[in-house]
Order: structure tokens, then C-alpha cells, then sequence
């Protein structure tokens, strides 16, 4: 499956972990919120990063502290119109300041991209290979915005205040 | 009325671009109907029966005459040269083609309008007061806070695809003109007790299989808290909202099982991070949206025209009209107008591409071009000098426009039923048309006094049915249509649900049921002031229960 950060397809240095599979010592990981509280002794003496899976019912605070932690958290499209990982990506970002990698897989389409990205995910594992090759020119169909959210996109109500500023000296 | 600046339409045309796009993807096949149908939601574009339907927003129900130009020459050119004006205040097209919709969405956005947000699990188009701006006695001018709340929940990237849809209405008055208690959020204008103005916020009201009243959560909320106190509520639900059932996915559905006070908690919480965070809106932001809804150049008149009293002696027709369909204005010398697109034996909120082009024309010569759509699917015109009725009236007379029944029998709110839509159990239109038809006596109906029937032709509750004072429910028994009778309902300040009257009647028989209610009414009533509604309050259901199953 495709992997786009920071807008090109990369190679994807993770690896999702399932429950009861085996973990590799010396790569990068991403496991389940069960199988961290189950195992966190352990896996916070491996010797390479790991990331957190999340359900898309858990909020961030319930990894505690532990969030600083993780170099990913994923958060999960089930189906595209289940839009609670939106709200989990913005509580990430805006809540919890967590600046490590913010994932989105499972139905990840094309048409929901700018908004995944709006709400500070910048990882994305999309299952259609043309969805992911036409990520910059999707991303970049809407060039408004008009409430501001997790990313560093200026709403127009603050546009427009700078142009009458501007007008006004 | 708002003008888009080059924000407002750059992001309209851009969609319009993207969805062009979608659709041609769609049309060469790269996707199936199944994922073209998530992309055609998002811009109001439906299959129905027979063909797609589309849904064009008119933002709080407020349109000039130039849009309203606009709405007849696509009913023309891309319909079969009518419109149907919706419950939500909105318009909705039957037969546009497909391949066409591209371009009627271009011709949308020359004259500031959209597709956006009229379908999906969204915040919807948001709705308001018919008489915002012109009503005697309102707090503030709820289009102002309607048009801040457009733009914020405009391709909003968090709330695009809540459990289910999500709608916002607004007033300005005591009289409620947009049932605000039976919508997700209910935003009521008022002033707290040192004159500070702000908002009553009530939530979790709707219609559907379950049909319950907004609960109030927030008595008094500040006005700079509005958008943070609002992405309080649409984050709590996004999170908790149910999505493993359409039927309990609605705000009210979690607001009912967490119950209002750990609700309101929840809330609150989610709101003290929030407040004063930058979805708080400048004030100068606030200052320039308002301008836009500054008063038009009255003149200084006073009330009582001698032109409208010599007019209404004169011709009782007229006299008639003024007494159902013109209302108080604030401004002395003015009143507000309402125009029924209800005719007797018509389809409810029908209008052809050459009444919409009339009302154009009259808005322009008597109403400074300003036209507003009900949520009853009537139109209004807010401003005509008092001296000007007569001639208006004249105006509308010879377009079919000026049936005076606003308000009564004959103002029927139906949905568009089995004939169109494909969720529909049972005709909605011809029920409303025969029944209309029995009340085609104006003058009956007056004696009559106030009423409102609703029909829906499913439990999807389109035609609002729960909140008629006489509701029809239609239903299929055994491969046939049936209607049930609630009685009692009200959309207004006043909300309550309506109540069921006994077994359902049949499509032949339910006009003939419907006359028998109103009957029971008019020999039990105490006299010609006790509303159908006030005294189905005092005497319940059962003279009506009487009269209906008495026979069979």
C-alpha cells in the first residue's frame, strides 16, 4: 500500500504490527493501545521507535504521557464516512501539541485528503495507487479556507482583517 | 444581503472545478455509482426514481431578485421549468442530467450561489427567520450570525462526515418563524438581563422516527463565544454520536442517552478549550459581516396608509389577502409580504420559471429586490410600502400569486413523496392536492382560522408531519398506501409533537378524514378565536376520535 508524506510516495519505514504477532527488535513498530498497556515494560527497552495504533473511540489522553513517546500515532478510517479520526488528528495537534508523525490509514480515498491533511495528519496509507499519485493535485483544488484548524492555512477571516490593516495605513 | 468577496467565490468556483472533475471520472467509467455517490452528496446532487435531483442552498432562505432570475432560467433550461422550494428553505431540481450539472453549478456561482452542504453528513445549509431583519420586536438580525456560521461550517475539514446530517437554525424574535426547538441546534437571539445580547442555545431537537423538542443548554452564551461554543457541541458529537444505526446516529439520539446534564457537561469541557481560541471570530469580522445586513433606505412614512384602507373597503378579495398574507413590519409605513405557492388543487412549493421571473420583477419594483424562502415552502417579500399593497397585489393576482390562505387550510407542507423519491412509502403531492381541493373556498378556510397540515410519505418526516396541527404519515400496509392522522402538533415557539389519532386511513379516504377533523373542530370550538390547535389542547383527541371511527 502506498505511503505519501509530505506529499510524495515514500518508502514506508514502519511497520503495523498486528496483536500476538511477532515484534522485531531493531525496527520501527507500530502496535495496538492493548498490546503496548499489555507489553509497555518491554517495548520501552527495544532499541527502535514505535509508533501507537489508536481506535478511533479512544481520545489521546489516554496514553498519558506516554503519547510524547510514540514517533506515529495512526488513527483509523474504518470506512470514509466515519469521520471521528478528524477529530482525534485535531486533538493531537491543537490539545496535545504532539509534533511525532500523525498516520491515517484504512479508507483513506482521495477526496477526503485536504480535510485528513487540514486536521494535521501528514501521514497517509492510501490502498488506490492513482489516489495517491494525484495527492498534490488534489490537496491543492481548494485554495480557501474559512475556519482554522490544524494546519498552518490562513482563514479568511484573518486574510481579511489583514487586508483592511493593510488598506487602512 | 451578504456579497461574496474574492474569498467567498473563489472557494465556490473551485468546487465547482472539483466536482467536475468527480463527475468526470464518473462518466468515464474510472468509478463505479457506489463511489461517485459520497462525491455527488457533498454538492446536493441525489438519485431519486426516475432521475438525479439536486439540491441548490439558499443560505438562511434570503435571495435577490437576480438569483432568483438565476433559479428560473435553470428551472428552464435544465428542468422541466419548474423548482420546488423545500422545507429547509432551499430549492430542489428533478431532472437535471448528469453530464449537466457542472455547468448549471457555474451558473449557480455567477450570481453567489451553491450546491454545498444541501446533503451528507454535514452541517446542512443553515436556516433562519423569513422576517430576519424586518420582524417588529427582534433582538438582532439572525442573518448575520446565519451567514457567520455559513462560512464557518463551509467545507469544514473536522465535521464533513458526522454520524449523520446536522442542522442549524436561528431567530431573532420571541415568535418563532424557523422551529428552531426542532433542529440539532436551535440559536435563539436574545438579551440577558443588563441588555447584553447573545444566544439561547438548544440542542438535540428534530423530527424523523423520533421526533423530540430541543432541550435548552446554555441560557445565555456570549456573542464572541458562538463558533468555539458550537464546535464544543459538533466535536462531542462527532466523537460520541452512535453510527452503527441511521435511525439513532442524530445528535438527539446521544443527547437523550447521555441525558442533558452530562450532555451540557461534556460540552462545557470541550468548550473551556476552545473559548477564546482562534475559531473566535474578530470583531471585525463580525462588524464587516453585519454591514451587509444594514436596513434598506426606508422612507419616512407612518402607518395607515389611505391608499390600503380605501383599497381594502373597495375589494374584499384584496382586503382578504391583506388579513391572511401580510404581516407587521418594524418599520412604520412598510409591511412584510408573503406570497403562497400554495394555489388550490397545486403542488406545495412548486413555483414555474415564469412565477419565479414575476416575483423577481415584483421584488425589484416593491421590495428593494429582496426575497425570502419559508420553511412552510412559501416565499416573502419583506419590505413593500403600505400605500404599494394594492398594486402588488395586483401584480400577483395576474400570476396566479395571491392566494390568501397563508397560514391556513390551504397552506399544505408536503414533501415530495412516492411521485419523486425513492425512501417514500406514499404519495405526498396528490394527498395534499385533493385536500387542498376541499378547502378550495377561501373564505371557508378564513372562517377556519389558523391550521397547519403537513404530509409526509415517510417516516423520514420531509413534510414535517409531526408538527402539523393536522399531521398524515404515510405508510404501506400489504402493498398499498395509508395515512396516519397526528393531531396537535406545532412548529412555532410553542413546539410540541403531535400526537396519533387511531388507525390509518386509506388514500381515498384520508381528505374526507382530514375535513372531518377540521368539522369536529368548527362544532366544538368555543368560538372563532380558539385556534384548531388551541382547542385540540383543551379537548384532546377524543371528539376527534369520535368522529373519525364512529362509522366504522
Amino acid at each position: 500500500m502506498p505511503l505519501v508524506k509530505n506529499g510524495e510516495i515514500t518508502p514506508d519505514p514502519w511497520t503495523h504490527i498486528a496483536d500476538g504477532e511477532d515484534a522485531p527488535l531493531d525496527a520501527p513498530i507500530i502496535v495496538s493501545t492493548d498490546r503496548w498497556n499489555a507489553e509497555r515494560a518491554s517495548l520501552v527497552h527495544r532499541n527502535a521507535p514505535i509508533g501507537i495504533r489508536l481506535r478511533n473511540d479512544q481520545l489521546p489522553d489516554e496514553l498519558g504521557e506516554d503519547l510524547y513517546r510514540f514517533g506515529v500515532v495512526a488513527i483509523e478510517f474504518p470506512a470514509f464516512k466515519d469521520g471521528r479520526a478528524y477529530t482525534q488528528a485535531r486533538l493531537l495537534r491543537e490539545r496535545y501539541r504532539f509534533t511525532g508523525e500523525v498516520r491515517a490509514f484504512g479508507d483513506v480515498l482521495r477526496d477526503q485528503l485536504l480535510f485528513m491533511q487540514r486536521c494535521g495528519i501528514d501521514a497517509f496509507e492510501i490502498r488506490k495507487l492513482a489516489d495517491a499519485e494525484a495527492f498534490r493535485s488534489t490537496i491543492g483544488e481548494i485554495s480557501v479556507f474559512f475556519q482554522p484548524a490544524a494546519d498552518d492555512r490562513r482563514p479568511v477571516t484573518a486574510l481579511r482583517n489583514r487586508a483592511v490593516a493593510s488598506w487602512a495605513y | 444581503m451578504y456579497r461574496y468577496d474574492e474569498f467567498d467565490h473563489t472557494v465556490v468556483r473551485e468546487r465547482v472545478v472539483q466536482f467536475r472533475e468527480q463527475v468526470g471520472r464518473r462518466l468515464a467509467g474510472e468509478i463505479t455509482e457506489d463511489e461517485f455517490k459520497p462525491l455527488r452528496l457533498m454538492n446536493g446532487l441525489y438519485l431519486q426514481l426516475h432521475a438525479y435531483m439536486l439540491r441548490v442552498a439558499i443560505p438562511y432562505g434570503t435571495l435577490s431578485s437576480r438569483q432568483m432570475r438565476t433559479l428560473a432560467h435553470i428551472a428552464r433550461a435544465y428542468d422541466k421549468g419548474y423548482g420546488h422550494f423545500t422545507t429547509r428553505q432551499n430549492i430542489q431540481y428533478n431532472w437535471p442530467k448528469l453530464v449537466d450539472v457542472p455547468d448549471l453549478l457555474d451558473e449557480l456561482a455567477k450570481v453567489e450561489m451553491h450546491a454545498l452542504q444541501t446533503s451528507g453528513n454535514c452541517i446542512r445549509n443553515v436556516t433562519a427567520d423569513p422576517y430576519a431583519g424586518v420582524a417588529a420586536g427582534e433582538v438582532e438580525d439572525p442573518r448575520i450570525y446565519a451567514e457567520i456560521i455559513r462560512q464557518w461550517s463551509t467545507l469544514h475539514p473536522e465535521f464533513t462526515f458526522l454520524p449523520r446530517k446536522f442542522k442549524i437554525a436561528l431567530t431573532g424574535t420571541d415568535t418563532d418563524r424557523a422551529a428552531v426547538k426542532l433542529h440539532d441546534i436551535g440559536i435563539a437571539i436574545i438579551r440577558d438581563e443588563n441588555g447584553a445580547i447573545g444566544f439561547r442555545i438548544d440542542v438535540g431537537g428534530g423530527q424523523g422516527r423520533t421526533p423530540i423538542i430541543a432541550q435548552t443548554i446554555r441560557d445565555f452564551l456570549p456573542k464572541q463565544d458562538l463558533l468555539p461554543y458550537l464546535e464544543a457541541i459538533l466535536r462531542v458529537y462527532n466523537m460520541l454520536g452512535r453510527r452503527d444505526n441511521i435511525y439513532k446516529a442524530r445528535i438527539k439520539i446521544l443527547v437523550q442517552s447521555e441525558g442533558l446534564e452530562r450532555f451540557t457537561e461534556l460540552v462545557e469541557e470541550e468548550f473551556t478549550h476552545l473559548k477564546g481560541g482562534a475559531v473566535e471570530l474578530p470583531q471585525a469580522e463580525l462588524d464587516r459581516i453585519r454591514a451587509y445586513f444594514a436596513a434598506p433606505r426606508y422612507e419616512t412614512l407612518d402607518n395607515g396608509s389611505k391608499e390600503l384602507e380605501s383599497a381594502r373597503q373597495a375589494d374584499e378579495e384584496f382586503a382578504a389577502w391583506v388579513k391572511t398574507n401580510v404581516d407587521t413590519h418594524k418599520q412604520p409605513g412598510y409591511a412584510i409580504v408573503n406570497i403562497s405557492l400554495k394555489p388550490v388543487g397545486g403542488i406545495p412549493g412548486d413555483a414555474s420559471a415564469e412565477e419565479m421571473e414575476a416575483v423577481a420583477d415584483l421584488a425589484d419594483r416593491y421590495s428593494f429586490g429582496e426575497i425570502r424562502v419559508t420553511h412552510e415552502q412559501n416565499l416573502t417579500l419583506p419590505s413593500v410600502q403600505q400605500s404599494e399593497l394594492f398594486s402588488l397585489w395586483l401584480g400577483l393576482k395576474i400570476h396566479g400569486l395571491a392566494t390568501a390562505n397563508i397560514g391556513h387550510a390551504g397552506d399544505i407542507i408536503a414533501c415530495p413523496g412516492l411521485d419523486y423519491c425513492n425512501l417514500a412509502n406514499a404519495r405526498s403531492i396528490p394527498v395534499a392536492q385533493a385536500i387542498s381541493r376541499k378547502f378550495e373556498n377561501i373564505r371557508r378556510q378564513h372562517d377556519i382560522g389558523r391550521l397547519t397540515i403537513n404530509i409526509s410519505g415517510c417516516i423520514n418526516a420531509c413534510g414535517h408531519h409531526h408538527v402539523g396541527n393536522i399531521g398524515l404519515l404515510g405508510v404501506e400496509k400489504n402493498g398499498e398506501e395509508f395515512y396516519q392522522i397526528t393531531l396537535g402538533g406545532r412548529a412555532d415557539e410553542n413546539a410540541e409533537i403531535g400526537r396519533i389519532v387511531g388507525p390509518a386511513f386509506s388514500y381515498d379516504d384520508v381528505p374526507g378524514a382530514v375535513e372531518t377533523v377540521v368539522e369536529t373542530y368548527l362544532q366544538q370550538r368555543e368560538d372563532n378565536d380558539e385556534s384548531f390547535v388551541d382547542a385540540y389542547a383543551r379537548l384532546g383527541a377524543t371528539p376527534f376520535k369520535e368522529a373519525l371511527y364512529a362509522t366504522r
